[in-house]
């Protein structure tokens, strides 16, 4: 009786415990059960506190970090005396969302890299997919080899990339514009109405290899019968690819897409290393993080900067809920 | 909303990963013989050498680049700006690198050190909390398991850049700012390799032979450490290697919390270099060439020689 009951709050207790089930149903007598059941609880205690240094890291540089900005963006600070006085802190309240909502240069630089992102994100993920629907079409052996130089963009570090296509551009060093020279073209790379295809070619370049491996992945788990099934009814390879392996990667267009947009709202390498050559098209408020990085580190205001990163982060949730939305729409 | 939307999409893609490195070694068998060697969708004929055609120009695009910095760095400072960039001139590669490693009483080595120091400890120290974080997720119950989950799966979204100011704010009263320890800790508690350890150890670390080790008289911490951590080894490597990639490859984090040029890690050196290069007496762009080069063949040397790994934890390393 008393077996029955404690195997029942056990299997209560610890629904997905299964040796433990096993143990006190054949086990018999409820002493045994009850010692067996400290001892159990102990066991997971100790083993519960293997992810404790985790949890204690994860607090001091994620959760305080979070709970800081929170804090530091309703507070406004103040130096009394032509800044050799201590600083004040005051309330301010939602005072520097306001004025966050309200800096046209804070939503200008959003609009350019909202502009951006949408151009040059679905263009990475159409040459993707294209080298994944490519690549698919060939001699594995073939195939193999293509794999590792097309991802070698994605071994090289994002800021040698950018440093590499700054010289390829650059008049000086870059072979680029002589090139272009011999078909009569004269392309300042650096120039205001060129900056962003310069910026948004390097990270094609960049992201299109591990965008591709994904897509290769998705493309390579699609069972070969349905192909198979399609030739027999007669079905061409364009028709295939269209209407089979495209449909296929739409988990992992989405997946990519979202990530890529993520990122790409955030940007703040690439232009930056562009402003190292060219400060006078890329200003220092060019990007949301940039003008984040410029008023907490050069201008030191605190406070503005983590209210703008709020801002930031809250556009990144909302465009990516949208999109994540939006495609699940076109999915059902 | 994004979120609970964004998880199966995630728990998805992990598990691929996680189980993709054993299986992956099987079709590298079967390809060796002839009969199967066809894929089942490969093209035949015209749209064959079509195909052919559109893969070697993408891989001249991806290429080209590199093949430009490798010809570049060869050549001396005159001929960088003369000769043509895609062929070689003169060979001076060992000329630049002297110069290279010579530069400010050879800061570029001492840049180069940091970098390898802060990518293994904090790649170290990152695997183990990790693991063990993962391993109890997975392996125990006990209260405040699926808060910690819940935990890890929202921090997923907190955007990077949110991270770095109120940091900053944090390292300062903390007395960590501008010291190695603000470019080794905060890395060593992600908890996206937390997530995929917690992913592993529910299909590697079987419950009946914890229960086995019990018998024998063994401890928690020393199932952990005997037997845990050794079934864990593959997500153990992929987590050192996406953790040691991302951290030689970190740009901004050091830019925003080392103010000493002895300090700091390679790519803001070379950055720093880039910025000067234009206004300085003496040009640094053969500097900042060879520099890009040395340092990135170590890292196409690991990702190629560890394939394995990345290429399965790829889509999971991405997300943070």
């Amino acid at each position: 009786m008393t077996a029955t009951m404690q195997a029942a709050t056990k299997r209560r207790r610890f629904p997905r415990g299964s040796t433990r089930r096993k143990r006190s149903s054949s086990g018999g007598a409820g002493t045994v059960l009850r010692a067996q059941s400290g001892w159990r609880v102990k066991q997971d205690l100790k083993g519960a506190s293997l992810s404790l240094p985790f949890l204690l890291g994860f607090a001091l540089f994620t959760l305080i970090p979070v709970a800081m900005a929170l804090k530091e963006s309703v507070f406004a600070t103040k130096t009394s005396g032509l800044g050799f006085g201590k600083a004040t802190s005051t309330f301010v309240g939602f005072d520097n969302f306001a004025e966050a909502l309200a800096d046209t240069s804070f939503w200008a630089g959003m609009f350019r890299v909202f502009i951006y992102a949408i151009i040059v994100v679905p263009l990475g993920q159409l040459v993707s997919l294209a080298m994944a629907l490519v690549l698919d079409g060939v001699r594995r052996r073939v195939a193999a080899r293509f794999r590792i130089v097309l991802l070698l963009p994605y071994m090289v570090p994002g800021l040698v990339a950018t440093m590499v296509w700054i010289f390829l551009y650059s008049p000086v060093v870059g072979p680029l514009s002589d090139f272009l020279q011999v078909f009569g073209l004269q392309v300042n790379f650096f120039a205001g109405n060129t900056i962003w295809s310069s910026i948004g070619n390097l990270a094609i370049w960049g992201g299109i290899g591990f965008n591709m491996l994904i897509m290769y992945g998705s493309l390579q788990s699609i069972p070969h019968e349905i192909f198979e099934a399609a030739r027999i009814d007669g079905a061409g390879e364009l028709r295939i690819a269209k209407d089979i392996k495209v449909p296929f990667l739409r988990g992992s267009l989405v997946l990519t897409s979202l990530l890529a947009i993520i990122g790409t709202l955030q940007i703040f390498n690439e232009p930056l290393l562009f402003r190292a050559v060219t400060p006078e098209t890329i200003t220092k408020d060019f990007t949301p993080a940039m003008m984040i990085y410029n008023q907490a580190f050069q201008v030191g205001n605190i406070n503005y900067a983590t209210a703008l990163s709020i801002v930031l982060g809250v556009v990144v949730g909302i465009v990516s809920t949208i999109i994540y939305r939006f495609t699940n729409r076109i999915e059902s | 909303m994004t979120q609970a939307s964004l998880r199966p999409e995630v728990s998805r893609t992990v598990h691929e990963a996680v189980d993709a490195p054993t299986p992956a070694r099987l079709p590298s068998k079967r390809r060796r013989n002839p009969n199967v060697q066809r894929s089942a969708n490969e093209a035949v004929g015209v749209s064959r050498w079509v195909m052919l055609g559109i893969l070697a120009f993408l891989a001249v695009y991806s290429a080209g680049p590199l093949w430009w910095l490798i010809v570049a760095s060869t050549k001396s400072k005159e001929q960088l700006y003369t000769t043509n960039g895609l062929w070689f001139g003169e060979f001076s590669l060992l000329d630049n690198l002297s110069d290279l490693f010579t530069y400010q009483d050879g800061i570029f080595a001492q840049w180069l050190w940091n970098t390898v120091v802060y990518a293994t400890l904090g790649s170290v120290g990152l695997t183990l909390v990790a693991l063990a974080a993962g391993y109890a997720i997975a392996k125990y119950h006990y209260l405040g398991r699926g808060f910690t989950m819940g935990l890890i799966i929202a921090s997923f979204l907190i955007p990077g850049t949110l991270m770095i100011v109120p940091s900053f704010v944090l390292f300062t009263q903390m007395g960590i700012y501008d010291t190695i320890w603000a470019m080794i800790l905060p890395g060593m508690f992600g908890s996206f390799s937390v997530y995929l350890a917690k992913v592993y150890a529910e299909g590697a670390v079987p419950s009946e032979l914890m229960e086995a080790a019990r018998i024998d008289g063994a401890g928690e911490y020393r199932i952990f450490f005997s037997l845990g951590l050794r079934l864990m080894t593959t997500a153990g490597a992929t987590i050192f290697l996406l953790h040691f990639v991302a951290s030689w490859n970190t740009f901004m984090w050091p830019l925003v919390f080392l103010k000493g040029a002895d300090k700091w890690p390679v790519m803001l050196g070379l950055y720093s270099w880039l910025e000067r290069g234009t206004d300085s007496q003496y040009d640094l762009t053969g500097l900042v060439i060879t520099g890009s080069l040395v340092s990135t063949i170590p890292m196409i040397i690991l990702m190629i020689a560890m394939q394995r790994y990345w290429r399965s934890g790829v889509t999971m390393g991405s997300l943070k």
